[in-house]
């Protein structure tokens, strides 16, 4: 059985120099499609088809790209969710959280609802996919992994745990062809009445001191960060002395 | 608490003044000053004929069990009254909502089942929201599974939604959203506050939004009841809108509550009715923890100059699961690699549990380790910084306590098949 997969991309954003790019998560999303099945990824891109950051993605070794040709000021997501409808999918890979717009990273949760499916979050891998059932790694905070596994169909965001996306060949990209296909969509009203201006820094919070007296304030500027000791041991066996930091450890979970 | 002797108690238990001895105590050219002075501070006559003052007895023990010398001669005011009055508990008021017109729900992420700062944030900031909305709101806090805080009326919580059975422990947003959405209909909270973090904040939130068919506003940064500022593409924009129902919220986005009480009253859900989840949690894959970056490891068994036995502290740290560190002696003698080293000129740490064996806690090794939580310290050392600062600390050689540890882990059976759960790592590193 050959599996269908649907890596949808954007057009991303330099952190620092603020160019089109590749988008890092989307990037990673395309490559853990071709993991899964080469060549026989599709990738999907809503907006305009003459977009040369597109063929950035092509680059990675896809002969061919679908376009639904949008203008900027319309909702993706149904038309994606409409797009998805019609062929028969097994799994959809986005990013988190895409680099321009509004990114909300509510694509992948919007086109869950819209479709049915469930969503897996910030996924690291999928290991394997076997008779319906994906094998799927989840990245969570401090480096950890979950295991999860989920019925097909369904849609997975890729994480910066992800694989890094392979480097982009750029005459690959340019023989790659690229498929333009009309689509009916509707403006983002909502979007409409938006404010947006370049990011202000945000403030760094202050330590404000809330004494009253000058004893407090003193106290305050002298105290040491978390007050008083903790428990000491010093007369318990060995043995004793293990198992309290072993049960500490359990208690905190950090021993699985 | 003076040390002069013009106070004398009356066999009634009556404090009398001798004012002609105050009056002598504070002229220090007086010829009868010192005898006045040190009078009962026992001052010696030496073998050869001089008296000798006695530096130990001079001052008293005060209240805190620390020397004091009383440089003032029995002329400072007497506190010693009011010194045992202010070492009582300030107890805060407490923030009362009898009937509430209208909810906020915020949604913690409980890391280790507790409050982190940015739920506590989000509190605050709830309460922030509340007082400028009209009416009188409730600040509702929604837990799932195992919790293990208990200031919950201290961080502002009015009312507590904890959701417990086996439905929601583990990995389980679906379920988790399910009991969200039933609260939406129960409550028909105002806002839904999430902590937009890598904890599980964003994935409910998100979920949740999904379901509702809310637009929600995500990396919110200013939230004030007309008005959000939220980053977009990428976090180089601001996007300013009207507040919706759901906000995620960045971190360091409000003032934690830190003057009042609040009454943490239950709230219960109606019966829920949870379908079969789509994600099965297979529970978390052992990762090799020295992959991970020392600066983001959870866990981490640190090495100073009190370790012996390199092999065994490598052997216990592997049984562990731990992520190793060391201190910068233990780096500089050679026996770990700079990469390891933690504090100043090292890597600043943020692990959950930090274990410190053999390590004194000099400033600098202290201030790479400020943002641990718990820290347990085995030292030979009772008086050591190290020790001053951990939660948990044993007095007792490494060695010993580390072959003692290494046992309890492989009775407990850690790690167990290291080398098979971590193939899909490799795989994932080979593809
Ligand atoms: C500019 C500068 C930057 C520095 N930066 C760093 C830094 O980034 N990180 C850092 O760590 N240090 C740094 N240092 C060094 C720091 O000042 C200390 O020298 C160092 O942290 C001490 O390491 P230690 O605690 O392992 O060793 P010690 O201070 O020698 O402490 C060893 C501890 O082990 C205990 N011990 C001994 N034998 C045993 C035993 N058998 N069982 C149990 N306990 C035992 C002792 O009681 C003692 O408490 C810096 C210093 C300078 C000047």
């Amino acid at each position: 059985m050959s599996l269908n997969v649907v890596s949808l991309v954007s057009v991303g954003r330099h952190p620092q120099s603020g160019r089109a790019r590749r988008a890092d998560q989307d990037g990673r999303a395309v490559e853990l499609g071709l993991k899964l099945v080469a060549k026989a990824l599709s990738v999907v891109h809503v907006g305009d088809p003459d977009d040369p950051v597109l063929r950035q993605y092509a680059g990675m070794g896809l002969p061919s790209m679908t376009i639904l040709k949008q203008d900027k000021s319309i909702d993706a997501v149904p038309i994606l969710s409409q797009f998805l409808q019609q062929e028969k999918i097994d799994i959809v890979l986005t990013g988190v959280r895409a680099e321009s717009g509004e990114s909300s990273g509510m694509v992948p949760y919007l086109l869950a609802h819209a479709l049915g499916w469930p969503v897996v979050a910030r996924v690291a891998d999928i290991v394997s996919v076997k008779d319906g059932e994906a094998q799927v790694l989840l990245a969570l905070p401090r480096g950890q992994r979950r295991a999860v596994s989920v019925k097909l169909p369904f849609i997975a965001s890729v994480d910066h745990a992800a694989e890094i996306a392979r480097q982009s060949a750029f005459a690959l990209g340019l023989r790659a062809s690229i498929e333009s296909v009309e689509s009916v969509g509707e403006v983002d009203r909502i979007r409409v009445d938006w404010q947006e201006s370049v990011a202000k820094s945000r403030p760094k919070r202050l330590k404000t001191v809330k004494a009253k007296t000058a004893a407090e304030r003193f106290k305050a500027a002298t105290a040491k960060p978390e007050g008083g000791t903790g428990k000491v041991m010093k007369n318990e066996t060995p043995k004793e002395k293990a198992r309290a930091i072993f049960d500490l450890l359990l208690e905190e979970k950090v021993i699985r | 608490m003076s040390n002069v002797s013009s106070l004398g108690i009356s066999s009634l238990g009556i404090v009398r003044r001798d004012p002609r001895k105050e009056w002598i105590a504070r002229n220090r050219l007086h010829p009868l000053y010192h005898e006045v002075i040190n009078e009962g501070l026992g001052s010696v006559v030496g073998p050869s004929g001089l008296i000798r003052k006695n530096p130990h007895q001079i001052g008293f023990i005060g209240p805190n069990g620390i020397k004091r010398i009383d440089r003032l001669k029995g002329n400072g005011a007497d506190t010693s009254n009011k010194r045992h009055g202010s070492a009582q508990e300030v107890v805060l008021p407490l923030h009362v909502v009898t009937t509430p017109d209208f909810y906020l729900v915020v949604v913690p992420d409980l890391v280790g089942g507790r409050l982190s700062s940015h739920d506590k944030d989000i509190l605050g900031l709830a309460h922030a929201l509340q007082g400028g909305m009209e009416g009188n709101g409730a600040v509702v806090a929604v837990c799932f599974g195992d919790v293990k805080e208990t200031q919950f009326d201290l961080a502002g919580v009015d009312r507590l939604i904890h959701l417990t059975g086996t439905e929601f422990e583990g990995f389980t947003p679906e379920a988790r959203v399910a009991a969200l959405v039933q609260i939406d209909t129960q409550l028909a909270p105002q806002h839904w506050l999430f902590p937009d973090s890598i904890h599980g904040g964003t994935d409910l939130g998100s979920r949740l939004a999904a379901s509702l068919g809310e637009r929600p506003a995500t990396q919110a940064w200013q939230v004030i009841p007309e008005k959000v500022v939220c980053r977009g593409a990428g976090g180089s924009l601001d996007i300013a809108r009207q507040t919706p129902r759901i906000v995620m919220v960045l971190e360091e986005c409000g003032n934690a509550i830190d003057e009042t009480r609040h009454e943490v009253l239950p709230i219960s859900v109606d019966a829920l009715e949870i379908q079969s989840a789509h994600l099965i949690d297979h529970g978390q894959v052992a990762v090799d923890p020295n992959e991970i970056p020392l600066a983001e490891a959870e866990f981490i068994v640190s090495a100073g100059n009190g370790i012996h036995n390199w092999a065994q502290y490598h052997q216990t740290a592997q049984a562990l699961g731990a992520t190793e560190g060391a201190s910068r002696v233990a780096v500089d003698d050679g026996f770990m690699p700079r990469f390891r080293q933690v504090g100043a000129s090292g890597t600043w740490v943020t692990a959950r549990v930090y274990l410190a064996v053999g390590i004194s806690g000099a400033i600098q090794h202290m201030q790479g380790i400020g943002q641990c939580e718990k820290i347990i310290a085995i030292n030979t050392d009772a008086g050591c910084d190290m020790v001053k600062r951990s939660h948990l600390s044993v007095i007792d050689d490494s060695d010993v306590i580390l072959s003692e540890l290494m046992q309890l882990a492989q009775e407990y059976g850690v790690n167990d098949k290291p080398s098979q759960e971590n193939s899909p790592e490799e795989s994932q590193n080979v593809a």
